[in-house]
């Protein structure tokens, strides 16, 4: 169920700064439908500085993690060095690598 | 062409600057009542921004018309120095703000005559005049969006919410006529291609309120055998007296007042 108050919804707002470049999360803002919440981000987030596009996300269609999720999703990935690409040496006389 | 500009062309075009920075600058002033009263922070958000659009149109329009009249005053000067009958904006606009309903249809019902109108005014003979209405017609292009927006929202809401906006648009109705009058200061600047002819421009608001309306799901008022007239020659609700007290008072009670 979408939590509503007074019929306004919480949506999340991205916006782009350039084409080409990814939406970056912004902030929230209330808004009664998906309309209204491009006006309101419009208004809050794209008044001062370039923007190109802006998207709006129901902030419960977002499923995240929980706070105790996190040694399970995300601790592993410290003890396994050879993940990340400095763990390899070049050999010496490679090129065009 | 502003050198060659001839002395009845002249006055026509001062007085028509005044009417259009008036009705901005008044409207403006109404919509910046919100701040800090708006129905939640976003919204309210959006009717400062609203009446900060206005006021750079006034102040635009009203510098130009300083220009044109040649008597050295300028847009403050026009905005905080006149008196309440030598103000040309129309009725409409000078109304008190009303509820969030009542704000909203004068808004949409305005946007839509001004949307137009400086469509209109973009391919002006005059061309400092054509230059202010490129820019402000984007800006009036996204006022017609937003206000359009919430007549479906209050319209298509609750019983309260159709029945508030329904309301306003009853009143309201009686006071867009005075949008489309044309006179005789008018027929001199459409006889040099500076302003569009009003009474063209009118079926077209009306098409367009028309249709957003029976869409939000509200009845079009029934013509009232009222009709606002007078604005355009400086005669004036009580209203506006009140507002310009307020308005003014700043630069009457300490003139030449620097921030």
């Amino acid at each position: 169920m979408p939590e509503e108050t007074n019929g306004l919804r919480l949506w999340e707002v991205f916006v782009q700064p350039r084409s080409g470049a990814p939406h970056e999360h912004a902030g929230s803002i209330r808004a009664a439908n998906a309309e209204m919440a491009l006006q309101h981000a419009r208004d809050v987030y794209a008044r001062r500085g370039p923007v190109v596009s802006l998207w709006v996300v129901p902030t419960d269609a977002i499923h995240a993690t929980r706070p105790e999720d996190t040694g399970p999703f995300f601790d592993p990935a410290d003890d396994k060095p050879y993940r990340h690409p400095l763990f390899y040496k070049v050999p010496h006389g490679i090129q065009n690598l | 062409m502003e050198p060659t500009l001839e002395g009845t062309v002249r006055k026509a075009l001062f007085v028509y600057l005044l009417r259009l920075g008036d009705d901005a600058l008044i409207l403006g002033h109404r919509l910046s009542e919100w701040c800090g009263h708006g129905p939640y922070l976003e919204e309210d958000i959006a009717l400062a921004n609203l009446a900060l659009d206005y006021l750079g149109h006034a102040e635009a329009l009203l510098t130009l018309a300083g220009e044109i009249e040649g008597a050295g005053r300028t847009a403050d000067d026009l905005a905080f120095r006149r008196d309440v009958l030598e103000f040309y904006n129309v009725h409409l606009v000078e109304l008190p703000r009303g509820d969030f309903a009542f704000t909203i249809a004068r808004q949409f019902l305005f946007s839509v005559y001004a949307h137009l109108l400086f469509a209109a005014l973009r391919t002006s003979r005059f061309q400092p005049l054509a230059g202010i209405a490129a820019k402000a017609h984007k800006e009036l292009t996204y006022h017609v969006r937003h206000s359009r927006t919430w007549m479906h929202c209050l319209g298509e809401g609750t019983e309260e919410s159709h029945y508030r906006l329904q309301r306003a648009l009853n009143v309201l109705w009686e006071y867009t006529g005075e949008l489309f009058e044309v006179d005789d200061t008018l027929r001199v600047l459409m006889a040099s291609s500076i302003a569009p002819d009003m009474a063209a421009l009118y079926p077209q608001w009306k098409i367009q309120v028309e249709s957003v309306i029976q869409q939000a799901t509200l009845s079009i008022p029934e013509a009232s055998p009222y009709r606002a007239t007078g604005g355009r020659r400086g005669h004036h609700t009580e209203h506006l007296g009140h507002l310009l007290a307020e308005m003014q008072f700043l630069p009457r009670a300490y003139p030449d007042a620097k921030w």
